[in-house]
């Protein structure tokens, strides 16, 4: 079974190396300032002790108040896992892609963007994947409809 | 020696907006529900008696090997799947042959939900079947889009597309009721007669005429 580090452990580690960068560490997740995110990915993934090297999967949450990216991280060599979390606003929804270090986030920062219309900045080819062009608007925004 | 490269006059982008265009042009003509085909209903009445063994051997010939086309769209098609396997066994009635082809298949049994971005291709399957040819609608989801019915990208029943025969109800129906859905399209077929065949060759070969003079 993979092993759940705890998450303000990890925020301590991420504040050492990237100052500002973690907003709030719980017991199971990392919130992190979505302008820092690139730094504190590419320093989970290459950082000895952690190597987070696969990406799980991607979330996008509706909170009404602020949109959610929800990161699922593990790390196959020492087999324990982070999630990661970061916010945005609603009218200005971006947060920077990670396609370039895991490529398994492409389709499903699509997909976000599809449905809930977080502009991923960065994605080399940012278009909908579920509905098609010219489609209006994003389906699983709550406001929706 | 060189190798010409196939020169596309168009984009990526452009074919997106293409499909965009079309599946909108789809939902804006598929907004009512197609007519059920229900004249055989009455077919008795009308039936030439010239030909009614010809039209029994023939119907006989038709029902007991009705292949159907793999249209199998969402979680309808594990039951679909399990009529076809040992247990329920669906080559009883000569169906056990599930053609990827549309053009050797003359039902197509439409399991689950069709969404809009798959009703052109949905329809372009039917349309390539060869007559004669019969439509089961299987599910909730395919009678009229089930849970999904005011959902943004679900069709509210495949009868918008294309028209059906038999309804199944269920979600998913068993087993049983496909089979008792098959044996409808088959008291459907054995009320066919060759007549329609004939009235419906005249219609083409008169169409490739017209086709014809007109080149």
């Amino acid at each position: 079974m993979t092993k759940p580090l705890a998450g303000h452990q990890v925020g301590e580690q991420i504040r050492n190396q990237v100052p500002d960068a973690v907003i709030e560490a719980s017991e199971e997740w990392v919130l992190i300032k979505p302008e820092s995110l690139l730094a504190v990915a590419n320093f989970l993934k290459t950082t000895p002790g952690l190597e987070f090297d696969y990406l799980n999967c991607i979330t996008g949450v509706d909170y009404l108040d602020y949109l959610e990216v929800v990161y699922h991280l593990t790390s196959m060599r020492h087999n324990h896992g982070i999630v990661l979390k970061a916010r945005c606003s609603r009218e200005n929804a971006e947060v920077p892609s990670l396609v370039g270090l895991w490529r398994g986030a492409d389709l499903q920062e699509r997909e976000i963007y599809d449905l809930l219309g977080i502009t991923f900045v960065g994605h080399p080819n940012l278009k909908r994947i579920f509905m098609w062009q010219g489609f209006e608007g994003h389906p699983l925004r709550r406001d929706y409809l | 020696m060189e190798i010409d490269k196939p020169a596309f006059d168009f984009s990526l982008e452009e074919i997106d907006r293409e499909e965009g265009r079309q599946i909108e042009e789809l939902m804006a003509r598929s907004q009512e529900p197609l007519p059920d085909p229900v004249e055989w209903l009455q077919a008795e009445l009308s039936r030439n008696v010239l030909v009614t063994s010809v039209d029994k051997l023939l119907n006989w010939g038709r029902h007991y090997s009705l292949w159907p086309a793999t249209t199998g769209l969402a979680c309808c098609a594990m039951e679909m799947v399990a009529t076809a396997a040992s247990r329920f066994d669906i080559a009883r009635f000569g169906m056990e042959i599930f053609r990827a082809s549309p053009r050797q298949a003359d039902l197509m049994i439409v399991a689950g939900t069709l969404t809009w971005k798959m009703a052109r291709a949905l329809r372009m399957l039917y349309d390539q079947m060869a007559e004669p040819k019969w439509v089961l609608a299987m599910g909730a989801c395919a009678i009229s889009g089930g849970t999904f019915a005011h959902s943004y990208s679900v069709v509210p029943g495949v009868n918008r597309i294309i028209p059906v025969d038999v309804y199944v109800p269920g979600c998913p129906p068993r087993p049983e009721a496909l089979l008792y859905g098959v044996m409808k399209v088959h008291e459907k077929i054995e009320r066919r007669s060759v007549s329609e065949d004939l009235i419906d060759l005249r219609r083409l070969i008169k169409g490739r005429a017209t086709q014809g003079s007109q080149a």
